[in-house]
């Protein structure tokens, strides 16, 4: 039967966030599930992910059993956001980056293996920029991430 | 901590998996690993709880939530973590942290995020949230995001280090 192309596009984006199959063929049992082929649903996952709908196919890691990380905020001014936001970016430490709305107007997470390798991530964003960088790192987790419910 | 062989994993998924038929058997090529040695890796990593989730990473803004905001309140910590198990049973938040102040910038501790299609709901919902978990006390602040420099899967490891 014929689908919706747009409704097969929202299936998969939606009922594939977690519980993803941990089998040799996995996009094949996602195909199975949705009733189209392998070869389709790893075309609608390329393009999602060119589209820029989705980041990847993977996992979300705990990041505290993994290695260190930190949420880290600066107060920059406007004039200097973009060149700032440049040099963050640099880091390969760096996984997210945003502009908020805010004095405190640039939010980042940092992760990497150890504290020291952290810590002189941070003092180096500090030194090329000039300015102060607060460090806010995860002291409890109180909600399991289980994906994002696009429905209600 | 992790072993070597588990860190060797991490890194290797770490953009996440290949599109292709067999993505295990070509991420075990990258890593000298057969196939069922990288499932069976990615199994104990999830029994451990190293992994979170393992599926699809979405995008918010670009599936039409623009209108995302970390919420964050200043919350004496003897009752932190009593108010993040309410904030955890109400379901209106897909994250929530207890961190660190930055004294004296920053005097705020407890941070949700919370994402909306507009602006208003995005309010609403951290209304709604303040309200039902005993938030009202404590002072407040919702910071709106604007522009995302920069998101993609945390980099731990290098691939051969």
């Amino acid at each position: 039967m014929e689908q919706d192309p747009i409704s097969l596009d929202h299936r998969l984006l939606d009922e594939f966030q977690r519980d993803f199959p941990l089998e040799e063929r996995p996009y094949l049992s996602m195909a199975k599930r949705l009733g189209i082929s392998e070869e389709e649903v790893l075309n609608r996952l390329r393009r999602l992910q060119e589209s820029g709908s989705i980041s990847r196919v993977g996992v979300v890691l705990r990041a505290r059993r993994v290695g260190v990380s930190t949420l880290a905020a600066m107060r920059v001014p406007p004039e200097r956001l973009e060149e700032v936001a440049e040099v963050v970016n640099g880091f390969q430490e760096v996984n997210h980056n945003y502009e908020r709305e805010h004095a405190f107007n640039l939010w980042f997470v940092l992760t990497a293996r150890d504290a020291a390798h952290l810590a002189g991530v941070i003092d180096a964003i500090g030194a090329r920029t000039g300015l102060a960088v607060c460090a806010m790192p995860m002291e409890e987790e109180f909600h399991i991430d289980l994906g994002f419910r696009m429905h209600g | 901590m992790l072993n070597e062989s588990e860190q060797q994993l991490i890194a290797a998924f770490q953009n996440g998996f290949p599109l292709v038929p067999r993505p295990f058997q070509a991420m075990g090529q990258t890593i000298g690993l057969e196939e069922s040695q990288v499932l069976d890796g990615l199994r104990d990593l999830q029994d451990q709880g190293i992994i979170k989730r393992v599926g699809v990473v979405v995008h918010h803004h670009e599936l039409g939530f623009s209108a995302n905001a970390m919420v964050v309140w200043d919350v004496p910590d003897a009752v932190v973590c009593e108010i993040g198990a309410r904030i955890r049973a109400c379901d209106l938040v897909s994250l929530c942290y207890l961190r660190r102040r930055c004294l004296p910038e920053w005097p705020y501790n407890l941070y949700c995020m919370i994402h909306g299609r507009e602006r208003e709901e995005t309010l609403q919902r951290a209304e709604q949230l303040t309200a039902s978990c005993g938030l009202t006390p404590y002072a407040r602040e919702v910071l709106f995001s604007r522009r995302r420099f920069k998101q993609c899967g945390a980099r731990y490891f290098q691939v051969g280090s």
